[in-house]
């Protein structure tokens, strides 16, 4: 393998894990990978660190929210759905 | 309501159409996702409460343009990020950086007849669960050291999980500059956990 095959296959990487290519380059990448530990070593280290990505999706929270915050969305809301209803009518 | 978690557009529906329990199921689910989106683009909590606040009453207030209750999440998203913008703009001015390719790959080198990428060691990392504090921190950080176009990005396709075409319509940019940013965006979080596990001798 060439570093330079390994290299093209690393700039579509994303698209080949999210399926987004057509499946004869999809069969290509498979078939390069499946012949190349540095590029099995790469693919795991990119999809390890997108997962960790998504599992991380709720890593901090708010601060509870106050009763006069909460007063201010509640009548913004109820002021445009009132809106909207009487513009249905 | 139907038994189980119910769907976005179904919540939609039922903030529209004024249901009992509409708003606060509204706020409890997306109050957190705003915040968890501006407390990454903005850097600061005080910063990111205030722009989260905002957002949400703008949602309200816009609430009659919310014209496809199907991509609800895009557009609630949409303001968040308009807030965002609108307070990076009070502040100091970052300017706009480009992330290399090149400089995202990563390198080989020859050890006898064999060619190795010079990564830190992937293979001992927990899968999902167990991933600890002290690996947050480093994801974090890598997170915040993306300049905000690929920040942006990663974000919303790979934290909120909205689609390529979604990421397109919140950010006013193409689908296949959201490909291009997203898959930089990988790379540089990549390097940077590979960069930190190496420099903590591989052991998170």
């Amino acid at each position: 393998m060439k570093v330079s095959e390994c290299k093209q296959i690393f700039e579509m990487l994303s698209e080949y894990l999210d399926k987004e290519l057509s499946d004869d380059i999809c069969q290509d990448i498979d078939s390069h990978i499946a012949g190349c530990p540095p590029c099995v070593e790469f693919v795991e280290s990119l999809k390890k660190s997108m997962h960790l990505c998504r599992s991380c999706k709720s890593m901090d929270e708010p601060a509870p929210l106050g009763a006069a915050a909460r007063d201010d969305l509640y009548a913004a809301y109820k002021k445009a759905v009132e809106e909207r209803k009487k513009a249905q009518a | 309501m139907a038994i189980g978690v119910q769907t976005d557009v179904g919540l939609a529906r039922d903030l529209l159409a004024g249901e009992p329990g509409a708003f606060d199921r509204f706020v409890e689910t997306f109050r957190p996702k705003i915040f968890q989106y501006t407390y990454l683009m903005c850097g600061h909590r005080e910063d990111a409460e205030e722009v989260a606040q905002e957002t949400l009453l703008k949602v309200f207030e816009k609430l009659d343009q919310l014209r496809e209750p199907q991509h609800m999440k895009a557009w609630v998203f949409r303001i968040a990020r308009n807030a965002c913008y609108m307070k990076r703009r009070k502040s100091a001015y970052a300017p706009t950086q480009e992330l290399s390719l090149d400089e995202l790959m990563p390198a080989f080198r020859q050890e006898g007849n064999e060619r190795k990428l010079e990564i830190a060691d992937w293979s001992s990392l927990p899968d999902d669960q167990a991933i600890n504090s002290q690996f947050k921190k480093l994801l974090r950080r890598s997170i915040e050291e993306l300049p905000e176009i690929y920040r942006s990005v990663v974000l919303l396709r790979d934290m909120e999980e909205l689609s390529t075409l979604e990421t397109a319509e919140v950010l006013d940019i193409t689908g296949d500059t959201v490909k291009t940013r997203l898959h930089r965006a990988r790379l540089a979080i990549r390097q940077s956990l590979d960069k930190q596990m190496r420099a903590n001798g591989g052991d998170s």
